[in-house]
Parts: structure tokens; sequence; C-alpha cells
């Protein structure tokens, strides 16, 4: 286990019960051209064309890019930049559903993969457009490519869903583990590994017995075993997961890879499945919707849905004393307009009890009580880092290390003063950055 | 409209506020202990300590032009810790300026809640007590004399240094609370009621108390003294819950606050025997005060990613 972390009410009784239902397909869709880590993606298409489902719409426009293809069937109506829920912009192909274009890409029978190379999986995937759903949206395929002189030893399938709130991952690996843990095994075949393992959180034992039962009949193809890892954010994360699993720490500025470990997503190891089996490109993706909403629940949305559509249908009303979330309520974005379209990486919608706007200006001093030193899951001294921000002393905060902070929030969180740390700490790093240190 | 705010979304409930009246109720035990003991008399140099903190508060903030507020609850924290360091016939007047000096210039002066280096109350008192050598040495009460006609005696430490025979209660009589001595010091188990509370409520930790009375305690068997009378004579079991554990003034790690409070038990030791005054544990906590930062540099917690199993 990891020194730290934190202890929160996870609220996910809201939507755990809640099956994962189909939300239809939107009249229009805006999807990102950069909605992944890495360079944004080269459009592939311009206004007026006609687009099918499953349609590559943009190429990857260097090693860390993805592809992008179209969530629907219509025509193109325009190429324009839109604010995304990660709270960045992007250029977004904006398509309008179109009925009468027919003959999108049908996925074909489930293909057997056991003939098929690595090198022929990671291809798959690419072309597939997967990128890490967990929340990061890495690039999928360049997680699967090892870089010479590191070598994998084992895989990790993160269903920790550590966040509070969030169920999408727990209704995915409950309502299809058979194609998670398949999924599991190809990216095990693709990097040519034979030790793999399921991470949950105790709060999912409940599925223990189910992943007992499947993990032991692929027991003779791979070293599977499963973890039930205590209830303590930030579980999920991938250095402190694999801290938990494997004992290893990932070295300062490091990789997984340099443990040996690679950690894949519930819904990445899903989409896996199906773009190596059934050569279906990632246009859709489960998301939870919940917090003070009149009909919280999983959906499964296509790529590119406004949020608005969403929200309406789920009976959710922003107001005065109401603030949308997109992700967990530790790492997700408070976004200002609710008008922008789902990505790869949107893993949950959540209204929020807000502050209604004061004008009031400062931060509350710090008055030293330690708990978030006590809370930092990366044991670093938010305390004495945030004083350091607060002063510009971007030096200072650079010699504590601020750069291997993940912005988990738990300093933030246990604050009693209410301060701002992980924002302090976010323009800290941009600073240092940007003076290229 | 709402506020945009940056992750997390949540939030624990503790705040500044919270803590500061937690401190200020885990007091209260102690405090009535007094009033039990030393009379009405008590009351009044609270209220007046507890006022005029609050006063120089305000006038501060105006002065400074700071955004931090009353609510906060320091102001109130402090002020019940400097009456509690004050002998219970201290003139008002004493107490009043003493309240000024704690706020305005230990802490104040030094850039408001969070940045100041010394103890405020702690800082007062000290100044008193060189300012007014008279008035803060014999105005210590003996118990239920104010029922009667109030008459002074010494604390037990002081009658132990000046080698009187009378002045020294038994151990019972001192952990109750019924001796000669600071208002808020002398009751240890009052004292204790309140800090269980602050442990409970996970508002102190352990590491500095414990560190600090048992050097203490370690010390005194080590040189024959009576380690139970050194631990509840003086102001020991006050300054080692509710003094030495003050956030702004003590360690950020646990490690730092064994090194801090052990510190302080050693300084508190050798004043106390080797000194001039007969009580050390106020100069022993301002004197590691100043040791904070250095102690704070040299025990960060060893990071996550550069233990020793972690290769490159």
């Amino acid at each position: 286990m990891f020194k730290g972390g934190v202890r929160i009410s996870s609220f996910k009784e809201l939507s755990k019960e809640g099956e994962i239902s189909e939300f239809p397909i939107p009249g229009k869709v805006a999807i990102a051209l950069s909605q992944h880590t890495g360079l944004p993606a080269k459009p592939l298409v311009k206004k007026g064309d006609t687009v099918k489902e499953g349609q590559i719409i943009g190429e990857p426009a260097g090693f860390i890019s993805s592809y992008v293809h179209s969530s629907i069937s219509g025509r193109v109506t325009s190429i324009e930049n839109r604010n995304l829920p990660n709270g960045r912009t992007s250029p977004c192909v904006v398509i309008e559903r179109d009925d009468t274009i027919t003959g999108g890409k049908e996925s074909g029978p489930a293909k057997g993969w056991d003939s098929l190379s690595p090198a022929e999986i990671t291809e798959a995937v690419r072309q597939a457009g997967i990128v890490g759903m967990g929340g990061a949206a890495f690039p999928t395929y360049v997680k699967l490519s090892i870089p010479s002189g590191k070598k994998a030893e084992c895989v990790i399938l993160n269903a920790c869903e550590c966040e509070p709130f969030l169920t999408a991952d727990y209704r995915v690996l409950t309502e299809n583990m058979e194609g998670v843990l398949e999924g599991l095994r190809i990216i095990c075949k693709a990097l040519s590994v034979n030790k793999a393992y399921v991470a949950i959180e105790s709060n999912k034992k409940n599925l223990a017995g189910a992943i007992e039962k499947h993990i032991s009949a692929m027991r003779p193809l791979l070293d599977a075993g499963l973890r039930i890892l205590p209830e303590r954010y930030p579980q999920g994360s991938e250095k402190h997961l694999i801290k938990s699993v494997t004992c290893r720490e990932v070295p300062s500025m490091g990789l997984p890879i340099d443990v040996g470990c690679v950690v894949f997503n519930v819904q990445t190891a899903l989409a896996i499945k199906k773009a190596v089996c059934c050569g279906e490109p990632l246009i859709d993706r489960v998301l939870t919707v919940t917090g003070l909403v009149k009909k919280p629940g999983n959906l499964r949305v296509r790529i590119g849905t406004p949020v608005p559509d969403i929200l309406e249908a789920c009976g959710a009303t922003l107001s005065t004393g109401r603030k949308l979330v997109i992700g967990g309520p530790m790492m997700g974005v408070n976004i200002p307009s609710p008008d922008v379209p789902v990505i790869k990486s949107t893993t949950g919608i959540l209204i929020l009890p807000a502050v209604p706007a004061s004008g009031k200006k400062g931060i509350n001093p710090c008055i030293r009580c330690s708990r978030c030193i006590g809370a930092c899951p990366m044991n670093l001294v938010p305390a004495e880092m945030g004083r350091y921000a607060e002063k510009k002393r971007w030096d200072d905060c650079r010699i504590l290390n601020i750069n291997d902070c993940i912005e988990c929030g738990c300093c933030s969180y246990v604050c009693p003063a209410e301060r701002p740390l992980v924002d302090l700490f976010k323009w800290a790093k941009a600073e240092l950055r940007r003076n290229g240190s | 409209m709402n506020e945009i705010r940056c992750a997390p979304h949540v939030h624990t409930s503790e705040s500044t506020s919270r803590i500061m009246f937690s401190v200020a109720a885990a007091l209260l035990p102690a405090m009535i202990g007094s009033i039990y003991y030393f009379g009405p008399g008590v009351m009044q140099v609270v209220t007046v300590c507890v006022a005029f903190c609050l006063l120089s508060e305000v006038i501060s903030k105006k002065l400074f032009g700071r955004t931090a507020s009353l609510k906060d609850g320091s102001a109130l924290v402090t002020g019940i810790l400097l009456a509690f360091v004050l002998p219970p016939g201290i003139p008002l007047w004493i107490a009043a300026l003493g309240s000024f000096l704690a706020i305005f210039l230990t802490k104040e002066l030094f850039g408001g809640l969070g940045f100041n280096i010394f103890n405020p109350a702690l800082t007062a008192r000290t100044i008193l007590l060189v300012s007014f050598p008279v008035q803060m040495t014999t105005s210590y009460l003996v118990p239920f004399s104010y029922r009667t006609d109030a008459i002074t005696g010494a604390t037990p430490l002081a009658a132990l240094k000046e080698g009187l025979d009378t002045g020294i209660p038994a151990a019972w009589e001192m952990f109750m609370g019924g001796r000669a001595g600071c208002i808020g010091e002398t009751s240890t188990i009052l004292l204790l009621a309140g800090a269980a509370f602050l442990l409970l409520r996970r508002i102190i930790t352990l590491h500095i108390p414990l560190s600090f009375i048992l050097t203490v305690a370690l010390l005194s068997l080590a040189t024959g003294q009576d380690p139970v009378f050194q631990v509840m004579a003086g102001g020991l079991i006050l300054g080692a819950f509710f003094m030495a554990t003050d956030y702004v003034t003590s360690p950020l790690t646990g490690r730092g606050k064994i090194i801090f409070g052990a510190g302080c038990g050693i300084v508190t030791f050798l004043i106390r025997q080797k000194g001039g005054y007969p009580e050390g544990v106020a100069f022993s906590i301002l004197f590691m005060n100043m040791f904070v930062p250095l102690i704070d540099r040299y025990t960060l917690p060893t990071k996550f990613g550069f233990s020793g199993k972690a290769k490159k």
C-alpha cells in the first residue's frame, strides 16, 4: 500500500445499480480532433462531406496522436473550434445526422485473435483510435509499443474507479466481464506478458467471485490474479495502483514501464477487445450522470454527443447553487457552460452544489496543521509548496518536487483553510514548464 | 452566478474555525476548574484577555488590510490561552496589555495568522514576566482562599526552588488542581480531559505532548527528582498539550514534532534545575519555536518514487 490518500464518502450508491442504458443517437455531434494526449488529429473531411458511422475523419499527426472516427452517419456541417469538457478548446468536426446515409462500418462477426501477432494487435488498436478511457486519454497503441531497453512484466487492469460518484467502469465490468477480461488477455498477448492482475477497490467486492471464476478459467493461458484493495482515494492512480499491487515504486518523473508494469482501464480493455475481435472503432463510451439529477445512471453515449442533450434526458438543471463537473469530484473540471461535446475521456457528468460567486478575494492563510502532508500520496509537502506558489517562488516549488504532484486533490480536500492548493500547484507547474525546468 | 472552482469539488467538513472553537471548548473544563479553585476573579482575567485580543485583532486587520476574519476563532483561543498562563490575581490592566502584545506584536506584525514564529500567548507572558516581575510572581492565589481573604502563595516549583517547606502539595492535590499556579495550569485531570477531546477530534497528535512530557519525566528520574511532581507541578501539562502543539509554531512532520517535543523537554528541565526561574515550560517552547524552520527542513518525508527500492 501507499502512504497518504483520503477516505471519502463514495456516493456511488446513487448510480451503482443503474444498468447501462443506450443514449439515443443525437441529431448532431461535434467530434474533437484533439481529445487525446499528444498532437491533434489532422482532419480528413471537409464541410459538406458525407460520413458514415465509424468512418475515419481524422488521422494521427505524429507518434503520440490518434485516429478520430465519426460516431454517426451524416453530413459535415463545419469544422470549428469548440470548448471541450476538459476545459481546453479544440477544432471539432460537426456532423449532422442523416438517416438516409447507410452502410456504416458493419461490425463483423467476432474473429479469433489467437493468430494475430502483437504488432497486428497494436495496429488494430491504433486504427480504432483507442485512448486511455480512465481520464488521461493517452493513445493506447503507444502504451502497447514498449520502448527498446524496457520490458513489460505484468499488466494491471484498473477497475478501482476510486473517484467518488463514478460507477461507469463498475457497470461495464459487471455487465460485460467476459469482454473486459478478453480485452485483458489481448493486451497481454500484445505485450508478450503472461502475468496480469485485476485490481478492484473493496467497495466492488461483490464482483470478486465472478472475476475469480473468469480468471481461473483463463489461468492455463495467463497467470492472472485478483487484488481487492482498500477503498482509499487515489487507489486508482497509476503509480499508486502499481505500488498497492506489486509493491514497486515508479521512480520520480518515471513511467510505469520503468518498473515493468502497464496499466489499463476497464473500458479501454473492452474497447481493445471490440477493436481486435470485431473491428469496431472507438465511437462510444459509458459515462455516469449523477449528483443533483432526477435520474442518475450510467449511459452509453456516442463520442461528440452534446452534454446539454444528456443533461436534459437525465433531468438535470443548472442554476445558481448548482455546478457542472465533468469527471469525478476530486479531479474533474467545473466548466462554466454545458455546451461541450462528450470526448473519449469523459468519465462522468456531475451536478454538484456550488458556492454562489461572492466576489471575495484572497486565499485563507495556511495554519500549518500538516493535514495535507498526511494526505499527500506522493509524500510531498503541500503546505510549503502552496506558500511558495502563492509568492510565485517557482524555483522553491521545484526543489520540493512539485513536478511529482499528480494533482489528485487530497491536499485541497483535507485543508481546513480551504486553500486552493491543487490550483496553485497547476499554476506553478505551468510556470516551471514555461521557464523550461 | 456560481463561482468557477478548480478541483476538488468536495471538501472535508473540517475548517480553521471549527478547529479553533474545538480548542476553545477543550479549554473550558480547566477554566471552570480554575473558577472553582481561585474564585470569580478568574473570569475577569479571562474576559479581559479575550476582549482585548479580539480588539487588537480588529485594529490590526484595519491597519494591515488583512482578509482573514475574527470568525476564524484564533484570537479567541489566544485570549483564553494567555489568561491561562497568567496568575489569578494579576492586575487587569497587565492582562489587557498582554493581549495586545500577543496579538499585535507577536502575530500581526509577523504577517498574521499562520506567519508568527513564536507562540503568541507565551511570548506575551514572557514579556510581562520581565516587565512586571513583581506582579507576575506574587499574584498566585492559594486555592479556595478567595472565600475568606484572598491570600497569595508560592507555586510548588517556586517553593521547591527556594527550599520552602510549605507550598508543596500532595500528588493527588496537584492532579486535581488544588495548588497555587497560573489560571489554567493547575488541574492535570481537567487539562487531560480537554486534551483527550482534541486527540479524539484528531486536532492534535500525541507526538509533541508525549515526547515533551516523557523527556521531562525521564530526565527527572535520571537525576533523582520526583518525576510525578515535575510533570504536574508547573505548566507542563498545559504547555505540552495546548501550547507546544500550536500548529503555526510547531514542525510539520511527525518526526519533526518528536524532535521539537524532546527539545522542549530538555530545555524545560535545564531551566528548572539550573536556571534562575522556577519554571521553564514557556521559555522552552519559545526557544524551540526558533528551531522549527530548521527542523522542518531536515525532517521532510521520503517522497514517493525516491525510496531505496525505486531504481531509475
